[in-house]
């Protein structure tokens, strides 16, 4: 009676996380399939498909500089962020100091914090700084959010790790730098890059932050969703969809990557 | 260990600090100042740039004036937050248990599913939702294909806005309740077992209050980042729904006024963070992200 109720519970749990899972994808889908139709104007069922707006995409030169634009915000991001966070990360879960439980709080702010009002805020401090927004503001508007996300990833590597291996490191005569390259950077590698991966594409993606920080630049969130308020066009979708596989090719491309260096981890813990 | 402490009479920097330093900066410059600059601008003489030059309450005034409709805005950004977690409770909490307890080796790649979306900026995805439900889009043209008289008008309404709100920020309830649930040992559920607990009596007394830390933060962060959502009601809601952050961002780019606008979001940030702070105060961050 138990295992036929507990088989039952955990078929519904698979339907409902596949319905779900589903539901996810389904705009995403639409995304695609609307990209991908010859009208200018989306109708479904599609009657002719055509990579038209593709091929217009992929040679307008306005959208040259928007991925430009997204690339190198994303790409200086994610340098920063890793770099800040390595440091936050070994604060906020390697060493026990006074402050340790206020900086973590503190940390959590910006993440608990509605991204449109972010924006905004930061627009009037820069404003107030007689800064005029640029894509170089829209750099630190990411990182004010992307650096405690890309922390937290970090941290929880910094967590599965023990301090004594670099207590025994330091005793053995190493000096610190030796101990961080030889030690504690192997260890936390698979962090470290998992964190960039989210700082890049976090950053790639986002939209409310860019949205009131970047001026008169562009990025690629940030025309979709002018074009989507004032003028659709079906390169809308069609450059939506080749964000979206971008992301998806990085993530995928990524997580490869990280098997890798956890497989090499092992290999080398097990040679000793 | 005595001399240094003796020839040091400066604070001595433990490794901690120091490693916090830089990440302090940026939280100082890029998000503690930002806000003081709100509420000092909340302060300034309304429709004027006059920050940290005068001071007035005619901003709040404004605001609190019976004949001002903001408030509306206000209760519809609570309200449809408040909604918002409540669904998503219950939406996420059997993905999160299969997640530790029935998916087994597929858990990682179903994990994956659920954080990729993040990676697509939201108004992308709303926009497949605009062309699903939008007339002659996916579920329009499919039912008519099928013979039928075509689909509900859902599109521009407050439900729609909803919807858009538990879809995107799905992720942010799923993942801190996964690490809630990740925390139940499983000896004490087989132990209750034995002792003939129920299965609702099981999950009443003790899965829920030890998976509650992290259910806390999923209902936190959805609540805090739906009270100040603003493109589902734009993009879906086609503007049906007014809510606060739409106003912020009118008075900071149309009206031109940003004493105006910076005081909603005084109020809005006074909320959110009380509400954020309380919850986090009784938080052990150390226990839920996995320390040893």
């Amino acid at each position: 009676m138990q295992t036929v109720g507990r088989t039952r519970t955990h078929f519904l749990i698979r339907a409902w996380t596949t319905f779900v899972v589903l539901a996810i994808y389904l705009p995403i889908a639409c995304g695609a399939l609307a990209g991908l139709s010859k009208g200018r104007y989306f109708a479904f069922p599609i009657r002719i498909f055509s990579t038209e707006w593709w091929g217009k995409t992929w040679d307008s030169l306005e959208i040259h500089v928007l991925v430009q634009n997204s690339v190198l915000i994303a790409l200086i991001v994610t340098v920063l962020s890793v770099l800040f966070a390595f440091f936050g990360a070994l604060a906020f879960a390697r060493y026990p100091w006074k402050g340790r439980r206020a900086f973590q709080r503190l940390l959590l702010l910006p993440i608990f914090f509605p991204q449109p009002v972010l924006g905004l805020a930061l627009l009037l401090w820069f404003n107030a700084l007689g800064i005029s927004p640029t894509w170089k503001t829209a750099v630190v508007a990411h990182l004010v959010w992307i650096v405690p996300v890309v922390t937290l990833v970090i941290a929880i590597q910094v967590f599965s790790f023990d301090p004594v291996l670099e207590e025994a490191a330091s005793d053995l005569g190493a000096s610190r730098l030796f101990t961080l390259r030889t030690v504690t950077l192997p260890i936390l590698w698979p962090g470290i890059w998992s964190g960039a991966l989210f700082a890049f594409l976090l950053s790639w993606g986002n939209f409310p932050l860019s949205l009131y920080t970047a001026g008169a630049d562009s990025t690629i969130p940030k025309w979709l969703y002018s074009k989507m308020v004032a003028g659709y066009t079906p390169m809308v979708p069609a450059l939506g969809t080749m964000s979206t596989l971008t992301a998806a090719a990085l993530l995928l491309g990524g997580g490869l990557i990280r098997l890798l260096l956890r497989r090499r981890a092992e290999l080398r813990e097990r040679e000793g | 260990m005595a001399d240094a402490s003796l020839s040091a009479p400066a604070p001595k920097l433990t490794s901690g600090f120091r490693a916090s330093l830089p990440v302090l900066f940026l939280l100082v410059a890029g998000f503690l100042a930002p806000l003081v600059t709100v509420a000092a601008y909340a302060f300034a003489t309304p429709k004027s740039f006059d920050v940290f030059r005068s001071f007035t309450l005619q901003n709040f005034a404004a605001i609190f004036d019976p004949n001002n409709t903001v408030w509306t805005s206000f209760v519809w950004a609570l309200a449809l937050a408040f909604a918002c977690v409540a669904i998503l409770l219950v939406v996420c909490y059997p993905i999160a248990f299969g997640l530790n307890k029935v998916f087994g080796k597929w858990s990682g790649l179903v994990s994956v599913l659920f954080v990729f979306p993040l990676f697509v900026s939201e108004n992308v995805r709303l926009y497949g939702w605009v062309l699903f439900f939008i007339k002659n889009g996916v579920l329009d043209g499919a039912l008519k294909w099928l013979g039928f008289s075509g689909g509900p008008e859902l599109l521009y309404t407050p439900g729609i806005t909803l919807f858009g709100m538990v879809y995107v920020y799905l992720p942010f309830m799923l993942f801190p309740m996964t690490l809630g649930i990740a925390m139940i040992p499983r000896d004490l559920v087989d132990a209750a077992s034995d002792l003939g607990a129920g299965r609702f009596m099981i999950w009443r007394e003790i899965e829920l209050p030890l998976a509650m830390p992290g259910i806390l933060i999923g209902a936190l962060l959805t609540f805090v980042l739906s009270a100040g959502a603003v493109a589902e009601a734009k993009i879906l809601g086609g503007q049906s729904v007014i809510t606060i952050t739409q106003d912020i961002e009118v008075a900071f780019t149309y009206a031109q006024n940003w004493p105006m606008g910076s005081a909603l979001a005084l109020i809005l940030v006074l909320i959110v963070s009380g509400l954020a702070l309380t919850a986090m105060a009784r938080l052990d961050l150390d226990k839920i992200l996995g320390k040893r």
